[in-house]
């Protein structure tokens, strides 16, 4: 140490300093910068999964999306919306969609096996970069926290989709989709994407821990656990105050009609 | 029925020999002979239950009413037995109700028994076994004798004139005003008692200028580049988790000090949304935004609940109370439901080191009308 503290006024000690620094920064940038996180899932594509993608694109898609996926009055550019944008469309059912509407819907079963999405995501990302498949690390929700999740959840996804996920309206027509049982990966592929009326939650505004917390809550909001009984939809005071006018006073009205009836 | 042979005679028969008057016979003109008071028709006969007729029903009825003392005796029991054996913990599956818990599930059954086996069992046995003979109560006027109404006039008009009120009218008046005046220090404590008149607390939110906008719940700053095209953040002000403040003058803890972490969220909460700068129709919002990023408070003019459902394809923002939706492009404009006033904005920009902060406080009251705000 005390060898180190004579030669640090050494005219080399400044270029190791910035060496050592910039190694440092330039580490911690390639760990740390969730570009690079959201890529480090996605699966190896190769020039034929872009080739079978863009058959199935022009058999599918290509009515609405154009046939260079450069987007028509009927449908949106695709140049840039990313592999999570594909896989969370098509993966849900939602894409192609079934009719014209005000909002896409999920639909069963989904008309393409992963194979052919990841084809069709390959393709999409030939156009364009965008985010891509979601880390399965963060995006099975595993080992999250759920007590903070609850938290982030409450504050940026419960107004539309209901504290409980129960899903809620918006205006004219457009609703939240209810968020039991959906698979963590497209949970996170709508967060980074924002899907429709949806906002984008990308990395920069709640960052992969907070999306593995929030989907590890929406899991175990899944799991239906209600220790004080039946929790009529979760949908909040409406639905108790539906169950009290139509099963509860109706059975207290009986009650008192049978009070005052006279005994045979 | 052979029930009319018990009932007083009527005293007038209908013209037409009882058959009741229908719209074929068009204008039936009256006879006159309504009576001049309805008989009283009595009580229907007397009919003897069951259980006082047979025997067997009445032993029946016995058991029966046993049997549901018995049921709450038996729920009370298991009431105080799962209280103590069931785990808090445990969870077991219901058709229907999903994961519940055990000891809920059981200690409000057992209840239910309980209570209802009280009730019913009561209810039961007075309904078949007590006594069931009708007894009338007869009605009387209620106003007093002739003679002790006027003996009370008398009384009344005999004391007003010995204490001389007729006289000396001042008596009256003042005594009259001493008594009237009596009743203001009660009223004065239901009034006070309504709590210290709110001040600023209205008026101001715990925004100034010069604070950093941080994510809410996790308290972190925001990069203006970290806000991209169709992303919402959640914002809070910086610092608005610090200590509370009492014991300050009003102008030193205007912008709520003196209040709770909770009650500061309340009314500072605010909406970050990026949207393209040429989407803006009004060149305030553009001003008073950053290259695109606009701040709006997130509390619904119209009941004070939070807009927060924004729409990022036709930047509206939705109050999810009473549907009140205000558009972003004009301004945070209602374009639909009660809210009267636009969502007041926060003038943002950016520090040095590229966070986004606020230029000043909000410049109008955030929040529902109140009585000098209307």
């Amino acid at each position: 140490m005390k060898a180190l503290a004579a030669r640090r006024r050494h005219p080399a000690a400044l270029i190791a300093l910035l060496v050592v620094g910039l190694i440092t920064v330039g580490g911690l940038f390639a760990v740390l910068s969730p570009m690079q996180r959201a890529q480090a899932g996605a699966p190896q594509v190769s020039a034929q999964d872009v080739e079978a993608g863009k058959k199935l694109f022009l058999a599918n898609c290509a009515t609405c999306h154009g046939a260079n996926g450069q987007g028509t009055k009927t449908g949106p550019s695709l140049a840039g919306v990313g592999a999570a944008s594909v896989d969370f469309q098509v993966g849900t059912g939602r894409m192609p969609l079934a009719a014209p509407g005000v909002q896409a819907q999920r639909t069963e079963p989904v008309y393409f096996n992963q194979t052919q999405i990841d084809q069709m995501a390959a393709y999409v990302t030939s156009l364009g970069p965008g985010p891509g498949i979601p880390d399965e690390k963060y995006a099975s929700g595993q080992g999250g926290n759920i007590a903070r999740g609850g938290e982030i959840f409450r504050v940026n996804c419960a107004m539309c989709h209901n504290f409980a996920g129960s899903g809620g309206a918006l205006t004219r027509g457009k609703y939240a989709p209810p968020l039991k049982d959906i698979e963590g990966k497209h949970i996170y592929e709508a967060m980074v994407t924002g899907p429709q009326s949806m906002p984008v939650f990308n990395e920069t505004n709640l960052d992969p821990e907070a999306k593995r917390d929030v989907i590890a809550y929406l899991h175990f909001l899944d799991k239906n656990e209600n220790p004080g009984g039946h929790a009529l939809g979760n949908f909040g005071p409406v639905g108790d105050g539906f169950f009290f006018w139509l099963i509860a006073i109706p059975v207290m009205l009986g009650a008192a009609v049978w009070l005052g009836k006279k005994a045979a | 029925m052979n029930d009319n042979d018990n009932r007083p005679a009527h005293g007038h028969e209908s013209p037409s020999g009882g058959t009741a008057v229908s719209l074929e016979h068009g204008h039936v003109a009256g006879s006159g002979n309504v009576p001049d008071r309805f008989e009283n028709p009595g009580l229907p006969p007397h009919q003897p239950r069951h259980a006082d007729v047979d025997p067997k029903a009445a032993k029946r009825a016995e058991r029966q009413v046993l049997a549901l003392f018995t049921l709450s005796i038996l729920g009370t029991l298991g009431f105080v037995i799962a209280y103590f054996a069931i785990d808090i913990e445990a969870m077991t599956f219901f058709p229907f109700f999903g994961h519940v818990s055990v000891l809920h599930v059981l200690l409000g059954v057992t209840m239910a028994l309980s209570l209802l086996g009280i009730g019913l069992g009561a209810v039961h046995w007075a309904k078949t076994l007590m006594p069931d003979h009708e007894s009338i109560e007869e009605r009387h006027p209620i106003h007093a004798a002739p003679a002790d109404r006027e003996g009370f006039v008398d009384t009344l008009a005999d004391g007003g004139e010995k204490a001389q009120l007729g006289r000396r009218p001042m008596i009256g008046v003042l005594g009259g005003t001493a008594l009237g005046l009596f009743a203001v220090p009660p009223l004065l404590q239901v009034l006070g008692g309504l709590g210290p008149v709110p001040g600023s607390q209205l008026a101001e939110t715990f925004w100034k200028g010069g604070m950093r906008l941080v994510r809410d719940p996790e308290m972190t700053p925001i990069r203006a580049d970290e806000v991209t095209l169709g992303s919402v953040f959640h914002v809070l002000p910086e610092g608005i988790d610090g200590e509370t403040v009492h014991g300050r003058p009003d102008s030193e803890t205007r912008n709520d000090e003196d209040l709770g972490v909770l009650e500061r969220k309340a009314k500072a909460v605010v909406l970050l949304m990026r949207l393209d700068p040429s989407q803006f129709q009004s060149q305030k919002a553009r001003d008073w935004g950053y290259q695109g990023i606009v701040a709006y408070n997130k509390i619904c003019t119209h009941a004070g609940c939070p807009v927060g459902l924004y729409e990022q394809q036709t930047h509206h923002l939705l109050c999810p109370c009473h549907q009140s939706t205000f558009d972003v492009t004009q301004d945070c404009k209602v374009i639909f439901g009660p809210a009267k006033r636009p969502l007041p904005q926060l003038k943002i920009t950016v520090d040095d080191e590229g966070y986004l902060v606020s230029t000043q406080g909000f410049m109008e009251p955030v929040g529902p009308s109140y009585w000098e705000r209307s």
